[in-house]
């Protein structure tokens, strides 16, 4: 890998659509190495297909992906396979292997793709168990979670294997104010200490401000607004004002589009 | 009219170029999942299979206690009541044997596959495996799937003699037909070439149902709508299948 690249990760006129539903019109982004970036944007806007087209999960219609300055639309599986090693993603659910135990869940890669003493597996696992609180949940199976426990449960899965890149998608939807605060830091000691990147996809304005270094506003299949979560708060820009601040009016329709309320109300749409 | 048709043509053309892919690369990755995962081939074993013996033994036994009741009423006629052991074996070991066992273990084990692995996909465990780089095929579906080829012969046996036995019990136990001429024309007319039809279709039969189940599981709609139809089409496909290839295979075996 070209690890001279400027930027960890840079999108370049991304396409991307659902069914007849454009998504993406010509995304451009750049996420740069060693810091939080969040992606932030009205729910619907895609932020989650982004992440898994990020991890090439789906292949956009155009435009490129470069993940250390490499093209990922051009890996064979075994290159793809190891590009995602170096990955650790939290999906918004948890995705917890529902058949095998907390604990096994969080060995789970260890166990796949390492030789290492039952032991040592054991050490790894309860250390990243700890540090989201739930070492004592060890023994427990899946399904007798709370989501958000489960979500940290996830968190404990993707540090395991040391990724340089972390990416979580919506990780603070649903916790309780201690468990966010707790994974707030986390997320950010985490960067810091160990040296790696984030990227984090949220609306939630106030925990992004805390934690991100950068932040990325899309809205309707580009983004609107980049920078610093301080430079987005005191924007000039109507749309990014409306975001930030959680109005309803603006540049962004809160109602999904549909006919005349009044004509719809009163059945004159019923031609 | 006649582009629907068309296009609907294309895209049955398009599913099963598909499911083949699909096949061959189950296959492809077998050999190894078989040399460095072969617990969890176990474990699907158990699942798929010693989890279905309560159904197979109790269908068979009374399929072959029906087998004993007809068998006699019609034999009776030509006072040939004695045959009623070659007629049950026959009707078990080339045809209902292996049919049964497949529509059963489609209902029973099929339908716990694919929406086992449709509920894994819609809760993204098939994704969170991709992205710890482990392939969801060799971690999920060809165990389970070689799990299901593996047992169906068996569990095709076990009906077999269970429905063997429920014939003795009516025709011998029960209607008093001669236990030696029960046993004695049974084997003097069953041949071997019979024995490996019904092993032949076993097998046949089995990869087939194991192979929808995977592939019907893999390719749910990750909804809840979606796994409880991929459940339904499951068995539907499965039995319909069955039942073509339990023709075609009967006319080879025939020539």
């Amino acid at each position: 890998m070209n690890d001279k690249s400027e930027h960890l990760i840079e999108i370049r006129d991304l396409c991307y659509s659902r069914g007849h539903r454009e998504i993406f019109k010509g995304l451009n982004i750049k996420i740069p190495r060693g810091h939080v970036t969040a992606i932030m944007g009205p729910s619907g806007t895609g932020k989650t297909t982004l992440l898994r087209l990020i991890t090439r999960q789906l292949l956009p219609d155009s435009g490129t992906i470069l993940v250390e300055g490499t093209d990922i639309s051009t890996l064979n599986q075994k290159e793809l396979y190891q590009m995602r090693r170096r990955f650790g993603m939290l999906f918004q659910n948890g995705a917890l292997l529902t058949d095998i135990s907390v604990f096994e869940n969080v060995a789970f890669p260890l166990r796949e793709h390492t030789r290492l003493p039952n032991r040592l597996i054991r050490h790894i696992v309860l250390t990243k168990l700890h540090a989201v609180g739930l070492r004592g949940a060890a023994d427990m199976m899946p399904t007798q979670l709370s989501g958000g426990m489960a979500r940290r449960v996830a968190l404990a899965r993707a540090m395991v294997m040391d990724p340089e890149i972390l990416i979580y998608d919506e990780p603070f939807v649903g916790l309780d104010p201690i468990s966010m605060g707790v994974i707030v830091r986390l997320v950010r000691k985490m960067n810091d200490a160990l040296g790696i990147s984030s990227i984090l996809v949220s609306h939630d304005v106030q925990e992004i401000a805390t934690v991100a270094d950068c932040s990325f506003l899309i809205s309707d299949g580009k983004v609107a607004a980049s920078g610093s979560p301080d430079e987005l708060h005191n924007t000039s820009s109507e749309l990014v004002r409306q975001f930030m601040h959680g109005m309803a009016d603006g540049p962004v329709a809160f109602h999904f589009s549909a006919p005349n309320y009044a004509e719809q109300l009163l059945g004159r749409d019923a031609e | 009219m006649i582009r629907e048709i068309w296009y609907t043509f294309i895209d049955f053309l398009q599913t099963f170029g598909k499911l083949q892919i699909f096949f061959v690369r189950l296959v492809l990755n077998s050999p190894n999942v078989f040399l460095t995962r072969g617990g969890l081939i176990i474990k699907q074993i158990h699942n798929a299979g010693a989890m279905s013996l309560v159904i197979i033994m109790v269908s068979g036994l009374f399929v072959g206690g029906v087998l004993g009741l007809q068998g006699f009423s019609i034999l009776s006629k030509f006072n040939a009541e004695d045959s009623i052991g070659t007629f049950a074996a026959f009707s078990l070991v080339k045809e209902l044997g292996p049919v049964i066992t497949a529509l059963l273990f489609a209902g029973r084990a099929g339908t716990a596959l694919a929406s086992e692995i449709g509920l894994m996909k819609a809760t993204d465990q098939l994704s969170a495996m991709e992205m710890m780089a482990i392939n969801p095929l060799q971690r999920v579906l060809v165990p389970r799937f070689l799990g299901g080829v593996i047992s169906m012969p068996m569990l095709t046996a076990v009906f077999i003699i269970v429905g063997l036995f429920g014939a003795h019990v009516v025709g011998v136990n029960l209607l008093g037909v001669d236990e030696g001429a029960f046993w004695q024309q049974l084997q003097s007319t069953l041949e071997m070439r019979d024995i490996y039809e019904g092993i032949f279709k076993s097998v046949v039969f089995g990869i087939v149902a194991s192979l929808f189940a995977v592939w019907e599981g893999y390719n749910a709609i990750p909804t809840a709508e979606g796994v409880g139809r991929a459940t339904t089409r499951t068995v539907v496909i499965t039995a319909i299948a069955v039942l073509i290839l339990d023709f075609m295979i009967t006319a080879v075996f025939l020539r």
